[in-house]
């Protein structure tokens, strides 16, 4: 493909491709996201081709690798087009069925399709309840382009949003567009990108920088994930228009390295669009310059801030400054830098190609445009899902999300990771707003949200969110690193049945140092999973420090197994299946647990057959005195001995 | 450069664009106090003790005045109640794991720490660090680790080749007095890098 | 011990030890047991790397995560030459290869057990997982197995939250395996 080297040449490219395409003809697109490489898509992609040829078929019918389609309950996803028949849980064995029922003979694979609660089938994607709610307009593309393709990019319309910033729009033009849109940072601060944008395009300095944030380190977030690998090109585009608006004319993608894949496909992207002319000197002739460097994060979740990331990119330890004076004045090497997250910087083409009073129309009166969320934990449908700014907490986590696994009851849903906070049930309408989080005690973070049910302790999961802070903390600032360290160290204490009075508030007392003096986000944000937990849940701290209980029946220390005399069948199951052999009986005999061996891994609860329901998990209460050795189970009613 | 006019605890105090309210304040004869502060190092804004409550607009919030530069207008008070309780607390972690300052700490008012840390006598204030980096350029002592589990170390080259007892003049910066403590004119026997990494802990403390 | 090198257009080693010993670790002591040849060519690998990035010192950390993949670990020769190449005192990258989680400092085993220990997996019970894994391994995370077999460490999220809890061998995933699965993954690495 030769250099592009105008808009025109742009357009002539995209029809190019696309009349050696046939929208007609059938092409079986397989999810290749993580979530179903992890269930082994290579596997299924590979058998299609295999199949294919087999029955002669691979000339009239293409397969294309894509990126995340989201339904990553589901995976591996895949999607038959042109008819979007939707076949979810697909193995390789399944395939030659799929290839002769379907493709060949026109009919549907019945026990792959969606069912939905009432037992109907549902054969096109696009009505799959799971998807019907969403908004997908950022990872629109993902499900039907191979992401190591610019041709499938540039064949939706891909780069017009950049020939018409660059040819039909100033710089001032293309950043009040942004500002109009009223865009804020997806990264987790929330902070309007076009006034970041003209604060660092009005700081008095020839080298500006421009940066991609794609370090997302909240544990369970892996939306910036699933746009780098299934669509880099969105993301590239939207950062060359945002260089040209700023005046900048060098760029950084920041990529943690624990995504080989997202690092990979993005090379390959850059290296494409140099070659195309979309990116290097003189991009599509317009005369702008602007080139882009990959450089690779180490494991630091710290590093993921925006300074802090910087000095990174310097060369220098990942560890923050203070924010006093801000990076668009003064970041990398001094000069202005504007960083973005993934997601802020996807969203720019579209705003640009449809306008910001489009964007504007979608979302609530201070969250404009559609997040991307990570729905995971206890919920029946985990998956990546993207839904208008101002739908509800519930309608994401029961209508989308399919409600909590195994029929059990909700107790909170974690956004924000480490820096956010749990929101309980009695505020499940809450709309998803940057603002109406953060007035709860939360905040909208880069997209985690984690649905957590009965069987979790929240004071667990504050000491969860607390442990991880600590590990991640640079370590600089007293407050942090010490205030911190003795939070980690009272939860603990609590969760091993050593909590005392006046714990919570020495919490409470802690948490307020930590966020008032600590330099950067993430000190002054770390009290927040332990605060937001006090405040809403403050009976499980409660219980755990008065009545040495965990009620959720998670915290070793406190819950003991025991196993129901008058219930047990002496069936020899738990006791085979323990792991450090602390369960004695005999085949009719009475099973009994030696506490002092016991490790708590629940594993005679999980094994114990349904039907006697022998095995208990007893919190906060004695333990009730063991049977003798040897002791006769009793058999039900009517049952010989 | 441009004049600055500001208000510390009451006080119009004159300075200049560029200079920090800590500066500015000790210029004035106004003290605030400090702990990782000194003149001849680069600030490093860890220990928190020089924080103050500045107000602008009606807003007010706590900042480090080793860091925060003046601005015009700005009204900073050293004293107030929510100062005063965290400069305590702080106090209070820190002693919790350098019994050491625990004269320095009574002048805080902490007499007893409400918390249990392992003994390690550094509060990881960095003096020696930036000295050793920005001063002598021996760059024979550094922070190693993360998060809790941060520590200073002495580079094991510099240690063998007798640099750091040749020198010694990080000593008299230690604010706790681990350094010099640690040290004999015999032999040096402070933390190396290896030590650290290989869970070999504090020797004497 | 005296490293003897090929004779090449190279530096000189900043330093030797004081005493064969110091600061090496007792596992290390078996590296510096290793043939002279190995050691060669590791820093080889390692001349290569820093060439690559044209001894750029702002590349530093890109540098040493490239040193890490080629050794699975980070050889402290190799930390001595890259100090000197780059111009970067050693104490600066001791305290990057210190303040990262994907540096190690001493050799990794062969196979390299992870758990992932994101919020979605925990909330999963990735907790009671790592106590299988720990107690099939008989290691705890950050540790590597004395025959240099596995390496055992937890991660904060490998994205594929649907799986959770999820224990990755490698380049397999495995969703909420149970105590048999554990000792049959185990068991099946070579």
């Amino acid at each position: 493909m030769n250099r592009l080297s105008s808009p025109a040449a742009l357009e002539r490219a995209r029809k190019r491709i696309l009349s050696r395409r046939d929208p007609d003809k059938p092409c079986i697109t397989v999810c290749s996201g993580t979530g179903c490489h992890s269930y082994g898509c290579d596997k299924v992609s590979a058998a299609f081709v295999d199949e294919l040829a087999k029955n002669d078929l691979q000339g009239k019918v293409d397969v294309r690798r894509t990126g995340c389609h989201g339904f990553c309950e589901r995976g591996p996803v895949v999607v038959i087009v042109p008819e979007e028949i939707c076949y979810l849980r697909v193995k390789p064995e399944d395939v030659p069925e799929i290839v002769s029922t379907t493709l060949v003979g026109k009919r549907l694979v019945d026990r792959l399709l969606y069912v939905d609660s009432n037992g109907q089938k549902i054969a096109h994607e696009g009505d799959i309840p799971f998807y019907k709610r969403q908004m997908r307009i950022v990872l629109a593309s993902n499900r039907l382009i191979d992401p190591k393709s610019i041709d499938d990019y540039i064949a939706l319309g891909g780069y017009s949003a950049l020939a018409k910033s660059l040819f039909k729009m100033s710089p001032e033009q293309v950043l009040e567009e942004v500002k109009r849109a009223n865009l804020r940072g997806r990264g987790g601060g929330g902070f309007p990108a076009g006034v970041k944008w003209e604060s660092t395009r009005n700081a008095p300095a020839a080298t500006k920088y421009v940066i991609v944030n794609a370090d997302e380190g909240d544990p369970g977030a892996f939306m910036d994930r699933s746009l780098l690998e299934g669509n880099p090109h969105s993301v590239l585009e939207g950062l060359i228009i945002g260089a040209y608006a700023i005046g900048s004319h060098e760029g950084y993608v920041y990529v943690r390295q624990e995504y080989p894949l997202a690092v990979e496909n993005l090379s390959i992207a850059l290296s494409q669009a140099r070659e195309y002319g979309l990116l290097g000197e003189d991009i599509l002739g317009s005369g702008f310059d602007f080139d882009v460097i990959v450089h690779r994060g180490a494991g630091a979740f710290v590093s993921g801030e925006s300074s802090a990331l910087m000095t990174a990119i310097e060369g220098a330890v990942g560890e923050p400054r203070p924010k006093y004076i801000h990076t668009a004045v003064s970041g990398i090497r001094g000069q202005p830098s504007n960083l973005n997250n993934v997601e802020t910087w996807a969203n720019v083409p579209l705003i640009i190609n449809r306008g910001s009073g489009w964007f504007t129309s979608i979302g609530t009166a201070g969250s404009k445009g559609t997040k991307i969320f990570a729905l995971v934990g206890k919920v029946n449908n985990t998956g990546l899902v993207e839904v208008p700014m101002g739908m509800s907490l519930r309608e994401i986590i029961y209508d989308i999300g399919g409600g909590i696994r195994q029929g059990k009851k909700f107790k909170a849903v974690q956004t924000g990771g480490p820096s956010g906070g749990c929101i309980p049930e009695s505020l499940l309408d809450l709309p998803v707003d940057f603002d109406e989080l953060t007035r709860v005690g939360s905040m909208m973070g880069s997209g985690g949200m984690i649905v957590m049910d009965e069987d979790n302790c929240m004071v667990d999961i504050a000491r969860y969110f607390t442990n991880f802070l600590g590990d991640e903390s640079c370590g600089k600032c007293v407050s942090c690193r010490m205030g911190i360290g003795q939070m980690i160290k009272i939860l603990d204490r609590i969760c091993q049945g050593k909590g005392q009075k006046g714990d919570v508030e020495l919490l409470e007392e802690l948490g307020e140092v930590v966020r008032d003096v600590s330099l950067c986000a993430l000190g002054k944000t770390a009290p927040n999973p332990v605060l937001s937990t006090i405040k809403y849940f403050r009976d499980e701290y409660k219980a755990h420090i008065e009545q040495k209980r965990c009620p959720a029946g998670v915290c070793k220390a406190l819950i003991s197994y025991y196993i129901q005399p008058d219930k047990c069948q002496g069936c020899m199951i738990c006791l085979r299946s323990c792991p450090v052999e602390a369960i004695t009986g005999g085949k009719g005999l009475v099973h009994i647990v030696d506490q002092k061996k016991c490790t708590k891994c629940g594993t005679c609860l999980e094994v114990c057959p349904p039907r006697f329901a022998a095995v208990t998990r007893l919190s906060g209460e004695p333990i009730p005195a063991a049977p003798s050795l040897g002791t006769k189970v009793l058999r039900p009613k009517g049952k010989q001995q | 450069m441009k004049k600055v006019r500001l208000n510390i605890d009451g006080k119009d105090v004159e300075s200049q664009e560029g200079v920090t309210v800590l500066e500015a304040a000790r210029s004035a004869g106004i003290n605030i106090p400090t702990l990782c502060y000194h003149e001849k190092l680069s600030p490093h804004a860890a220990c928190g003790i020089c924080t103050v409550e500045i107000s602008r607009g009606g807003k007010s919030r706590l900042v480090l005045s080793c860091i925060y530069n003046v601005e015009d207008g700005l009204v900073v008070k050293t004293q107030t109640p929510r100062v005063v309780k965290n400069r305590k607390l702080l106090m209070e972690l820190m002693l919790a794991s350098s019994p050491v300052i625990a004269d320095l700490a009574r002048q805080y008012g902490v007499e007893k720490p409400r918390f249990e840390d392992k003994i390690t006598q550094c509060v990881l204030c960095g003096r020696c660090v930036r000295y050793c980096n920005e001063v002598k350029k021996a760059n024979a002592i550094t922070f190693v680790g993360r998060g809790i589990n941060r520590k200073v170390a002495f580079v094991d080259e510099a240690v063998s080749k007798g640099v750091c007892l040749n020198c010694r003049e990080c000593f008299g910066l230690c604010p706790t007095g681990k350094i010099p403590r640690e040290t004999d004119t015999v032999c040096f026997d402070g933390l190396t890098i290896q030590d650290v990494l290989f869970g070999k802990e504090d020797k004497k403390h | 011990m005296e490293i003897k090198r090929r004779k090449r257009s190279r530096p000189k080693p900043i330093s030797t030890p004081a005493s064969d010993n110091v600061g090496i670790h007792p596992s290390q002591v078996h590296h510096k047991e290793e043939t002279n040849k190995q050691l060669v060519r590791k820093l080889d690998g390692t001349q290569e790397i820093v060439d690559k990035y044209g001894s750029d010192k702002t590349a530093l950390i890109q540098i040493l995560l490239e040193i890490q993949r080629e050794n699975r670990w980070l050889p402290r020769d190799a930390l001595l030459y890259v100090s000197e190449k780059l111009d970067v005192p050693l104490s600066q990258v001791y305290r990057i290869a210190t303040f990262y989680t994907a540096f190690s400092l001493i050799p990794q085993g062969r196979h390299r057990v992870c758990v992932c220990m994101g919020t979605a997996c925990h909330v999963r019970g990735s907790p009671r997982l790592l106590d299988l894994v720990i107690n099939a391994l008989n290691l705890s995370p950050g540790e590597t197995s004395p025959d240099r077999k596995f390496t055992l460490s937890t991660v904060n999220c490998l994205g594929c939250c649907a799986l959770g809890p999820v224990l990755q061998v490698d380049s397999e995933y495995h969703g909420n395996p149970s105590a048999e699965d554990v000792k049959k993954i185990v068991a099946g690495c070579d």
